[in-house]
């Protein structure tokens, strides 16, 4: 702060060497040795003392920097990054996409059979797409139309939500910071403890239960009904990341200019037009951006509803994540070549579905 | 000195034990009850008669087992010594114990059960069954007494239980007459009762008309009521699902499960009511199978020590130390001599020891098929099958018929897969 008010004592009065005359009026300002000064005097020392043990450092560079030319020397600072990545990002991609093209239930790539396409062949091979019945692989067309059915309603419902509470909590209400944390807290809790939680709320005994048979509405079960077990999953999940994607509309909010409201305010504007017209033209982007992140999401949806109702009755909340977990590695035999076969295609639905939101986005932009 | 760890399955999946040594042993154990640390405690004699061995017994969740064992011995950083349940599934890894024991001693204790770990052209000794358990079912006694119903006979069949079940739910208002353990296992001696071969002329099956008509005995049951729906239709996938909290709760009639089950009836259930096993109900097909199982302790082939490995677990296989270990974990013993001694065990209620006798009385009921089906290393892929084809039948998703059908497609495609 010292600093700050030296500084800005020092403004009014420029002289043409000006920082001497800053430094000047800092040390009367502060009345003593001026703390930059102080600091100076220290990083004199460190240099110092640190200046012999980098020189250690800085030998074997100059070294190398003489034998690679200065270009190639990035990729000496860049090694250590491509090799984690290399390790743990890119050869488990190639790695999947090896297994996706073998078969058998053995680990090791020596020991799997290639078997081309067939991993593909058996998943796409159907009667009719809209009817799982007719499948062979139907369990992945129910998790495909699972999928599907969720990320609509799930990114519809939360997206529509998070506007509404974002514009709510945008707006001048009491306790304003209070709501904006309730909103978020649910983010902070592991999936697995928002399904825990839930399923306590509604299984047969559960905390819903309960109250309406205090009611005397009388209980339903609501975890072994098929309907009933997707809704609250879908229920489920937008509580639970709904306060995530407020929170950027808010910031999207917040980044509205006034003046485009004053103006809108004088044109006598009705807030319907204002919403329609200057809010949400000018949340598009950011808007845009939550639509890309939640759809995302919503299709790599696993723990929550792998820990809520273990995907089923039957295999009605069975996503298709829980899919690939179960052929892979759950059951017997583990499948690994389909399981990889099925990941790519959600990878390939996930690239083109970016792909979309990356071109509307241009369009945007350049219209 | 014996250490008893508590390791996370991350930490065995990251291949985190601690670097071997010299005479280090590691046993990757999991308990149903208390096995792990009766072993533990026993195999602290075998350390003072073996100087410079250190027995090290990693307790792991059973799920590690299941999962990450056999990616570890795949990848050949697995323990030396493991109980597991996979019998057959995990032949190839097993060290044959044949050069280190008396096969002599082994072949008279153990009998029938070594088959189960033995597979094609590997017929060594690999493994010692060191719990045998039996599927039968438990019922609350109080709940019959109370709705005046007498408990049906042993010659029973299924449908006797179900009326005798749900008259007593509706005359005592109990939520639930019956329920079975949501597990392929648990349901085989039931189809096995109804006529299903299992192992079929064309090789193993899970379609045949018995297996079919106790598929839609099963899923009209869950329909009227009879079963609680809860346990098959509150799960998905091939997730494991029991009822005992149900039956404990005083909530359930007729529980079908296993003897694994008495420990946890006997400290539980204490005087809330009285419960007691009737084993396995008869089937239409005139067989009261129930189904065998358990785990076992295999050494295997990747150890450094395989004379140690085999010593171990042949010290546990020794008449006394397996009487010893049966007593104190409240298991069946599968060691004929132990079994035909009798076991005297420790701390339980009369009603505890009186169902473990009644399971013990169950074992020659159990059919061929089913003792077959315990040992065929595919059952583990059979299970799973059954467990999700027959809840969608139940939920509603697939007719019985298609199903069945369905059983019949992944099982062939299981099979191919395997090979």
């Amino acid at each position: 702060m010292a600093e700050t008010t030296g500084q800005g004592a020092a403004a009014p009065a420029p002289t043409p060497t000006g920082d001497t005359a800053a430094a000047v009026a800092l040390t009367k300002s502060a009345g003593a040795v001026s703390p930059r000064a102080l600091k100076a005097r220290g990083d004199g020392l460190a240099l110092r003392l640190i200046a012999p043990v980098m020189r250690l450092v800085e030998i074997p560079m100059l070294g190398l920097q003489r034998l690679l030319g200065i270009n190639l020397l990035a990729w000496v600072f860049l090694l250590p990054n491509l090799v984690l990545f290399g390790l743990f990002a890119f050869l488990p991609v190639v790695l999947n996409v090896v297994y996706a093209g073998t078969g058998g239930d053995n680990v090791l790539l020596a020991d799997r059979p290639y078997v081309g396409a067939r991993n593909f062949a058996l998943l796409t091979e159907c009667g009719s797409y809209l009817d799982p019945n007719t499948c062979r692989e139907d369990k992945f067309w129910r998790a495909v139309w699972n999928t599907a059915w969720f990320v609509t309603l799930q990114v519809g419902i939360m997206v529509g939500f998070s506007l509404l509470t974002a514009i709510v909590l945008n707006r001048d209400i009491r306790a304003r910071g209070f709501f904006r944390s309730v909103f978020f807290f649910p983010v902070l809790l592991s999936p697995v403890v928002v399904a825990l939680i839930w399923k306590w709320i509604l299984q047969r005994e559960g905390v819903l239960n309960a109250f309406l048979d205090w009611t005397g509405i009388g209980g339903y079960n609501w975890l072994v009904d098929a309907e009933w077990a997707f809704a609250w999953s879908v229920f489920l999940s937008v509580w639970a990341h709904m306060g995530f994607y407020t929170l950027i509309l808010l910031a999207g909010l917040q980044a509205i200019p006034r003046d485009v409201y004053e103006a809108a305010t004088m044109d006598r504007a009705s807030p319907w037009r204002v919403f329609r017209k200057i809010t949400l033209p000018l949340l598009a982007p950011t808007m845009l951006v939550v639509l890309v992140l939640a759809l995302i999401k919503g299709v790599q949806t696993f723990d929550e509803v792998y820990a809520f109702t273990g995907g089923g009755p039957g295999t009605a909340t069975t996503f298709i994540i829980q899919y690939i977990y179960e052929e892979g590695f759950a059951g017997a035999p583990r499948l690994f070549g389909l399981a990889a076969a099925a990941s790519l295609m959600v990878a390939g639905v996930l690239v083109v579905l970016t792909l979309v939101q990356l071109w509307v986005n241009r369009r945007n932009v350049d219209g | 000195m014996t250490h008893l760890k508590l390791l996370g399955t991350t930490a065995l999946a990251l291949g985190l034990a601690a670097p071997a040594m010299a005479q280090e042993i590691r046993f990757m154990c999991y308990s149903d009850g208390n096995e792990c640390e009766v072993y533990d405690d026993v195999l602290t004699r075998f350390e003072a008669a073996n100087p410079g061995v250190d027995v090290i017994v990693d307790v792991v969740p059973y799920q590690a087992i299941l999962e990450n064992l056999p990616v570890q011995l795949a990848a050949g950083t697995g323990p030396d010594i493991a109980k597991v349940t996979d019998l057959g599934g995990l032949n190839e890894y097993y060290l044959d114990l044949a050069p280190y024991v008396d096969t002599g001693y082994w072949d008279a204790s153990f009998g029938g059960t070594l088959d189960w770990y033995r597979v094609g052209d590997r017929q060594g000794y690999y493994g010692m069954h060191s719990q045998l358990t039996i599927t039968g079912a438990f019922v609350n006694a109080t709940l019959f007494e109370q709705a005046g119903v007498a408990l049906p006979g042993p010659e029973a069949t299924w449908e006797d239980w179900a009326a005798a079940s749900r008259a007593v739910a509706e005359a005592t208002d109990t939520p639930f007459p019956m329920a079975i353990d949501r597990s392929g296992h648990r349901v085989a001696g039931p189809a096995v009762s109804y006529g299903a071969a299992l192992n079929g002329p064309d090789g193993p099956t899970l379609s045949d008309e018995g297996f079919t008509a106790f598929v839609q005995q099963f899923v009209d049951w869950h329909n009227d009521g009879t079963i609680a729906r809860d346990v098959w239709a509150g799960q998905g996938g091939a997730t494991y699902q029991d009822a005992a909290q149900e039956f404990i709760n005083g909530e359930l009639v007729f529980y079908y499960s296993g003897s694994w089950q008495v420990s946890r009836m006997n400290d539980q259930v204490g005087d809330f009511f009285d419960w007691q096993v009737v084993g396995s109900p008869c089937g239409p097909a005139g067989a009261c199978s129930g189904m065998p199982g358990g785990a076992g302790i295999v050494g295997f082939e990747q150890t450094e020590h395989p004379e140690i490995v085999a010593a171990v677990i042949d010290f546990l296989a020794q008449e006394d130390v397996y009487a010893e270990v049966a007593a104190r974990t409240r298991n069946l013993p599968a060691h004929l001599g132990v079994a035909s001694a009798g076991v005297a065990f420790e701390d339980v209620t009369p009603a505890a020891q009186a169902a473990l006798s009644a399971f013990a009385a169950d074992l020659p009921d159990v059919a061929p098929a089913a003792f077959w089906y315990q040992g065929y290393p595919g059952n583990r892929a059979m299970f799973g099958i059954t467990v999700e084809r027959v809840s969608q039948a139940i939920v509603g998703e697939l007719s019985v018929e298609d199903a069945v059908a369905r059983m019949a497609d992944d099982l062939a495609t299981a099979m191919a897969e395997s090979q």
